[in-house]
């Protein structure tokens, strides 16, 4: 049961071969008996679950069985769910229990989703490792031959690591720089940043605004098509919520790849990119070629300012959106002498160094005197990188990258300074900057028998080719393996 | 460009999160190699290019200015760390 794809298990559902009660039951069992060692839920919603569960199960009894009447997810503990803790893997939301529900995962509610529990992540979705959640690191459910304990990737690591370790079926995460794809490719899941403004950010606790999009991960490409597909749509509670018809993106995984023009960037290929994810692009490039795709060399000759961009934007809407954080409407407070000081210590105390270190840079680019020079600046390179964009999509209707320059490091790897952790959201960032659609799918493993993803980048709004294309990798390649730590496979 | 002790501590100040002394010098140096490593964006001819602000393909919309939600200060006030009745509380900001 654990084993199953959504689809399949929607099938099963629909079938009676067995209730939505016993596949949570299932999940749950799973959860309790990995959660321990892997730590991908901040908290655990059993009984929640369960009720959830017969709720599907006599609604379906009664006829109605909504898209995703009955399958267990995990969301990230970014999503408010009402009356349930959120924490954003801070400390300074330890306390916090939102008293509404974000769009995103009320959608997921309304069609019949059922929640197994809030997912862990990086601090405030700051990072891309899952390290620096103040709920304690993840472990990422695949292990290296020499058996160091493995990130999962982040900002979206518990999400990434239930779904591949199958705790859940499929699960929310939010994307700002890669948070979504590259924690998917880090597991050997597939999971899609969609287009900025596709899915509602009302409810989301926000990171860096003109960048936060949310997006499904799950073990198919048709998975995260199903999930998409309740998740997304017009919201007026979100001001940049695209007013869009949601297409049948569940429809456009098998539409295949015949007579579309796929470019490859040549700005993708970097210094010390490890030859064997050279080697599966290029796998990549003639698995589309033989399903009928043309390939096409095309140019993002902005990309390599891609990270200094990301690192002046993100920071600064940041530094803006955590300025709520003061102990005084929610959240934990220290106590100070005045009012200043009980912010400060409030501040001092709540934050991890990422988040802090991340606070004050977007403070100082913000700051009297240095506005034009970075964040100005930055703005003008954005600018720059979404022309590239267009002028690519002009030619091609999809892009074909890696998703990350290496697969998963050790907890404990790359950490010597913050400029190396950036790094890993190279070949991701830059869709987050121009606000295009971009998926990860798992496409091989390395020499040391780690996952390894592809990315596919569309045009605004197209998100069907993107599955187009992603649902064309995925049969060519094949993946089947499996983690080492996995509920399924012993079952 | 590059920071010192001193602007450290004023972008902690605005920022408005208490350091201890011993913090200064590792943050010092965490932020200037971050601003460092911006600093490339300085190579980028940007004469005449307008800034992008954001991701989304369309203009602000507009809102009819109206009441729509609202009225229930107890499930406002839930997750308060202090109040007094209907109201946040804080210390005394005023003599």
């Amino acid at each position: 049961m654990l084993n199953l794809s959504i689809a399949e298990a929607l099938d099963a559902l629909a079938a009676r071969k067995f209730s939505a009660v016993e596949l949570t039951d299932a999940h749950i069992a799973a959860v309790e008996a990995l959660n321990p060692r892997l730590n991908a839920f901040i908290t655990v919603t059993a009984d929640l679950a369960r009720e959830q569960a017969k709720a599907a199960d006599a609604a379906r009894h009664a006829g109605d069985a909504p898209a995703l009447s009955g399958i267990p997810i995990a969301m990230k503990d970014l999503f408010c769910t009402e009356g349930v803790r959120t924490t954003a893997g801070s400390k300074i939301l330890s306390p916090f229990v939102p008293p509404y529900e974000s769009t995103v995962s009320a959608k997921l509610k309304a069609a019949g989703a059922v929640m197994l529990g809030k997912a862990n992540l990086d601090e405030f979705a700051m990072g891309s490792s899952n390290i620096t959640s103040a709920y304690g690191v993840v472990e990422n459910p695949w292990q290296r031959e020499d058996g160091a304990k493995l990130v999962p990737g982040g900002s979206s690591g518990g999400s990434a690591a239930a779904v591949a370790a199958r705790m859940a079926m499929g699960a929310t995460g939010t994307d700002t720089g890669g948070s979504i794809r590259q924690p998917a490719s880090f597991t050997g899941i597939a999971g899609i940043k969609p287009t900025y403004g596709r899915c509602s950010r009302f409810g989301i606790v926000a990171f860096a605004s003109s960048l936060d999009q949310a997006g499904p991960m799950a073990r198919t490409v048709e998975d995260c098509a199903i999930l998409l597909g309740a998740m997304s749509g017009f919201d007026a509670r979100d001001s940049t919520s695209a007013d869009q018809p949601v297409p049948d993106f569940r429809a456009a995984c098998a539409h295949g790849v015949k007579g579309l023009r796929i470019g490859i960037p040549s700005e993708y290929r970097v210094d010390g990119m490890a030859p064997e994810i050279e080697k599966l692009w290029q796998a990549g490039i003639d698995w589309l070629k033989r399903a009928g795709a043309e390939i096409v060399d095309v140019s993002l000759p902005h990309t390599k300012y891609g990270l200094p961009v990301y690192y002046i934007v993100a920071p600064a809407e940041a530094s803006s959106n955590l300025a709520r954080y003061d102990g005084v409407r929610f959240g934990a407070r220290v106590e100070g002498e005045d009012l200043i000081d009980l912010y400060e210590r409030t501040r001092a105390a709540g934050f991890g160094a990422e988040v802090k270190r991340r606070i004050m840079i977007g403070t100082y680019v913000l700051s009297a005197g240095y506005y034009d020079a970075y964040y100005l600046r930055a703005q003008k390179v954005r600018a720059l990188m979404l022309r590239d964009f267009n002028e690519a999509f002009a030619k091609v209707d999809a892009i074909l990258t890696p998703t990350a320059p290496s697969a998963a490091f050790a907890i404990g790897e790359k950490m010597d300074d913050p400029v190396t952790m950036y790094l890993n959201d190279v070949f991701t960032v830059p869709s987050n900057l121009a606000g295009v659609p971009a998926m990860s799918v798992p496409a091989g493993l390395d020499a040391r028998g780690l996952p390894l993803g592809l990315q596919v980048i569309g045009r605004h709004f197209d998100e069907e080719t993107v599955f187009a294309v992603a649902g064309a990798l995925e049969r060519a390649a094949g993946f089947t393996a499996l983690p080492s730590v996995c509920a399924g496979a012993k079952s | 460009m590059s920071l010192d002790p001193a602007t450290v501590r004023r972008i902690a100040k605005l920022a408005r999160i208490r350091l201890d002394d011993d913090e200064v010098p590792r943050l010092e140096g965490e932020l200037n190699a971050i601003l460092g490593y911006v600093e490339q964006l300085s190579e980028v001819d940007v004469e005449g290019v307008q800034p992008l602000s954001g991701g989304a393909q369309m203009a602000m919309r507009l809102r009819e200015d109206a009441v729509t939600d609202g009225g229930y200060p107890e499930k406002i006030l839930a997750n308060a760390p202090d109040r007094i009745g209907n109201f946040f509380a804080v210390p005394k900001v005023v003599e």
